[in-house]
Order: C-alpha cells, then sequence, then structure tokens
C-alpha cells in the first residue's frame, strides 16, 4: 500500500548537487521567482518550483513528504507578514514551520534544511540570494537521502 | 460440521497483549464468535505451535486478526507466514496498523537499545557486558534467539495487508463489526479501515463547545489543571488529537475526563497524522512574533512522541535518522 517507487539519490558524494524542493505563493514569491528570470538573474539551479495560491496552503504533509522522497532541503516563499492575500496565510505558515522545526530537529534533520522566508513580488533578487545561500548551507551538509535510507530499511528486511 | 466454519487465527508479534484482551472483551460476544468459527491459532490462550500452522494449505486461514509491530526477525517470519496462509490478513490494533507505542523506539537505534537495556540501565547487573545474540553454541549445544531489526514496522511494510482494525486496543465494537462484515462475505474494498471515516472531534459528546475559533497562549498538560468535564479539551488548552484522529471509539477517552492522544490513526484522506494535528494546533497559536510562537509552542514537551505517540513507523519519515541517532547519544 505504501510502496511507493524510489529512486536512489546519485551515490557520488564529490558531485552531490542538492535537491531542494521549494513552495512558492503565486502572489510574491512565485512572481518574485519571475521576475529574476525575466531579469536574467543567475541562480543555483538546484531548486524545484511548486506553485501554490498561498504560502498557508503548504500542509506540512507535503514537507514531509518531499523529504521522504529524497530532497535535500524545502524552501517555502510567501508574502511579507501583513500583505497575504489571505490576510492570515503567512501567518499559520509562520506558526507551523515553528512547530514544524521542532519536529524535523527531533527526526535528526538539520535546520538548514528547512527554511521560511517572504519575499515580495518586486524581489527578485532576494529569490537569488536566498537560493544560492541555502543551496550552500545544504550543499555544505551532505545528502540527506531519506529515501535511500528508506531503501536500507526495505533491505534489512528482505536479506534476514 | 466443523469443517466448513470459517477458519480464524489471532498472533501478536511486538504488542502488549492488549489487542487479544479485546477479543476476550466481545464478553458474551466472544461465545457467539467461538459458535460461528473455528479457532485455528491463538497463542495467547490456545495451545498450537508454528509447526501445527505450518502444516496448514496455503490459504487455507479464512482471516488472520495480527496485532503488533515487526521489530524481530521472528515476528517478520511469522507474518510471511500467517499470510501466505490466510485468505485475508487484518493488521489488528495500532502497532500492526501504524507502529503503536513500539514504534517510538524508531527514535532509537538497535545498537543503543541493546546499550541502553543490556549495560547502562541502573538497574542491569552485567558485569562481563554480554549482549544478545542470534545463535550461542555451549558445550554441544546450540540455542537461537531472534534478530533485532534496527527498525520497527508496521505489518504493510513487511507483508500485503487487506483490512485493518484501529485503535489502542481496538474497542471491541470495532472487532464485531470487522468480524461480521468479514463472516458476511460481503468484502469491502481492500485496505479498509473498519471504523468510520470521519475526525473524532464529530462523534465527541463535547463538540458543541468546541468554540468556532480559538487562539492558545499556553498548552497544558493534564496535571496542570482541574479539567472541565463538559467543555471541549482543546479549548481548556489541552492537547487533544481528536481533530486528527479516526473516530469509532466512541471517545472514549474524553468521556473518561483525558483527552485523546490519537490511538486510531488518520482518516483516510490523511497520510500522517502527526504532520494534520501539528497544523491543526500551531494555526491556533495567536501570535505574530516569532519568539513569542516558539515560547507557545515550547509548552508541548515532546512534539514527535506526542503527536506519533502510535504511529511513527507508518509516518512519512518513519524513524530518526539512523547517523543521527549515533550522533545525539
Ligand atoms: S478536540 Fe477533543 S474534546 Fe474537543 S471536540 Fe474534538 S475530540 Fe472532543
Ligand atoms: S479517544 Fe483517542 S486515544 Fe482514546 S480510544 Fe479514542 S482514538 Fe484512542
Ligand atoms: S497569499 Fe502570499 S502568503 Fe498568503
Amino acid at each position: 500500500m505504501r510502496n511507493r517507487q524510489l529512486s536512489r539519490a546519485p551515490l557520488l558524494q564529490a558531485a552531490f548537487e542538492p535537491r531542494i524542493v521549494a513552495f512558492f505563493c503565486n502572489w510574491c514569491t512565485y512572481l518574485a521567482a519571475d521576475l529574476a528570470g525575466t531579469s536574467r538573474m543567475k541562480y543555483a539551479p538546484n531548486v524545484r518550483v511548486i506553485r501554490l495560491m498561498c504560502s498557508g496552503r503548504v500542509d506540512p504533509q507535503f514537507v514531509l513528504d518531499a523529504f521522504a522522497q529524497g530532497a535535500d532541503g524545502v524552501l517555502i516563499g510567501g508574502c511579507h507578514p501583513g500583505d497575504c492575500h489571505y490576510q492570515e496565510g503567512n501567518y499559520k505558515t509562520l506558526r507551523r514551520y515553528h512547530l514544524l522545526k521542532c519536529v524535523l530537529r527531533q527526526m535528526g534533520i538539520e535546520e538548514e534544511r528547512f527554511r521560511l522566508e517572504w519575499i515580495s513580488a518586486a524581489e527578485g533578487d532576494r529569490v537569488r540570494s536566498v537560493i544560492n545561500d541555502m543551496v550552500e548551507k545544504v550543499r555544505a551538509l551532505g545528502p540527506l537521502q531519506l529515501d535511500a535510507e528508506t531503501e536500507d530499511i526495505r533491505e534489512e528486511v528482505a536479506v534476514c | 460440521m466443523l469443517a466448513t466454519k470459517p477458519r480464524i487465527a489471532f498472533y501478536w508479534c511486538s504488542s502488549c497483549g492488549g489487542c487479544d484482551e479485546t477479543v476476550v472483551d466481545l464478553a458474551e460476544g466472544l461465545l457467539d464468535v467461538i459458535a460461528a468459527v473455528e479457532i485455528v491459532f491463538w497463542p495467547v490462550a490456545l495451545d498450537f505451535k508454528r509447526k501445527d500452522v505450518e502444516a496448514m494449505p496455503d490459504g487455507s486461514i479464512t482471516a488472520t486478526f495480527l496485532n503488533g509491530a515487526v521489530r524481530t526477525t521472528e515476528q517478520e517470519e511469522m507474518a510471511r507466514l500467517l499470510r501466505s496462509k490466510s485468505e485475508l490478513l487484518v493488521a489488528f490494533g495500532s502497532c500492526s496498523h501504524l507502529g503503536g507505542i513500539p514504534g517510538l523506539a524508531n527514535l532509537f537505534d538497535r545498537e543503543s537499545i541493546l546499550r541502553t537495556v543490556y549495560l547502562e540501565s541502573p538497574s542491569t547487573v552485567n558485569p562481563e557486558s554480554v549482549l544478545p545474540v542470534t545463535s550461542h553454541h555451549d558445550d554441544g549445544h546450540t540455542v537461537v534467539l531472534p534478530g533485532f531489526h534496527n527498525t520497527v514496522r508496521t505489518l504493510d511494510q513487511i507483508v500485503d495487508v487487506d483490512y485493518y482494525v484501529p485503535g489502542c486496543p481496538p474497542p471491541p465494537r470495532i472487532l464485531r463489526t470487522a468480524l461480521q462484515t468479514l463472516l458476511g462475505g460481503d468484502l469491502p474494498a481492500k485496505g479498509t479501515v473498519f471504523a468510520p471515516d470521519c475526525a473524532l472531534c464529530d462523534e465527541c459528546p463535547r463538540k458543541d463547545t468546541k468554540p468556532e475559533t480559538l487562539s492558545i497562549a499556553e498548552f497544558k498538560r493534564t496535571q496542570d489543571l482541574i479539567i472541565d468535564e463538559q467543555t471541549c479539551l482543546l479549548a481548556q488548552g489541552l492537547v487533544c488529537m481528536g481533530p486528527a484522529t479516526r473516530s469509532g471509539c466512541e471517545a472514549a477517552c474524553i468521556r473518561g475526563n483525558m483527552p485523546c492522544t490519537g490511538c486510531c490513526g488518520p482518516t483516510s484522506r490523511v497520510r500522517d497524522q502527526g504532520a494534520k494535528i501539528l497544523s491543526c494546533l500551531a494555526s491556533l497559536v495567536e501570535s505574530k512574533e516569532d519568539a513569542e510562537i516558539d515560547r507557545v509552542l515550547n509548552t508541548i514537551p515532546d512534539p514527535v512522541g506526542t503527536f506519533y505517540r502510535y504511529g511513527l513507523p507508518g509516518s512519512f519519515l518513519r524513524r530518526k535518522r539512523s547517523n543521527e541517532v549515533q550522533a545525539s547519544m
């Protein structure tokens, strides 16, 4: 029932490229990423962006699922406090982010792998600096590879 | 004729015995069950052995109710054996459904558990530092013990599971429904959890006192206050898992004036119960300032142990990262 198809992350440590899943709000951070693109800013290509209507739509399940499926980091981008189109969405995200960080800490996942940033539609340059900074920090930590760990858990049983 | 009756087996893996108690708690209903079926294997109550199961033809057990999580090689072998001998395999109770209380051991690894239990606990006397081994030779004899896996698993992480009976232990009423449904022959879709597919709040006698909007300035533990017997426990600042837990127990704990701890697992639309209650509780915090949010959230002392009390192995993350277990010891 839960046998998700998992692919092993590239094993070569030297060639490690972090895979970061980014959930961006449609009204601000996604537009900022768009702006960064149309302004031809260069930033690390390690981020897979998922557009949501509001950062408040980020169900904590999405974050855990991304890690479980092999993400090395998860980034949430939303409107600045007070600017959320749905008024309270980003505050809910902020509170969930704090509690989710406690859970991730208990589960042995480093703090730098999970990040929340407020980036308005005009801040294309901030998209660049945040992504570059996060990619470097996650690169320094090395791969998380929970998908491979799950595979190992499975193999432990298969061999016995 | 006996042989035409449905053949039922009960088995236990990593569990406390509470699920077998549920079978006994069918009370007079148990006599009806015994009249309607032939119990072919039930180690807690009847003297059948593993070799009796091995001698049965494949698929000859109508349904096996297996409780307990899977930790050892022996439990794993029994799960596989009973799977092949049974037409239907039912994960019975929280531990086999989602990992249960024994699943919290996934916050540790095999080495640290063995070290704590056999070497370091204050009540241990083990001057030669003997650790369990799977096979030991002495004086021409060999003694064997099951292997101890690094990770606790749910039953469906080992073998194909047809149905689930939730609860720690499952309420006898749910077991009765499950038995009636399975023996009635009109089988529900594979993967069905035998309990209503809505949140516990829905059947909670206090649901009318649960406010439309709620904000919490401090989470309380049951010893911190005199709990009002009428009002929604969440509204009193207690961590009640009701909003993220499947109904079916008739709110047994709430009726005992204690918050729900989540034993019936999530509804079918939710994959990770802990993430859902996290989402719910965090958004009840009133503040918009980081420091104040942290202060309020820090009043929940053990988030993983609270939100995943019965479901860590079945959750997205399944266990604490192994290399991190070592680093933090
Ligand atoms: S939160 Fe708990 S006490 Fe309140 S209605 Fe839901 S189950 Fe009942
Ligand atoms: S109230 Fe919650 S913890 Fe208690 S029996 Fe029901 S589901 Fe389980
Ligand atoms: S709309 Fe951007 S965070 Fe809510």
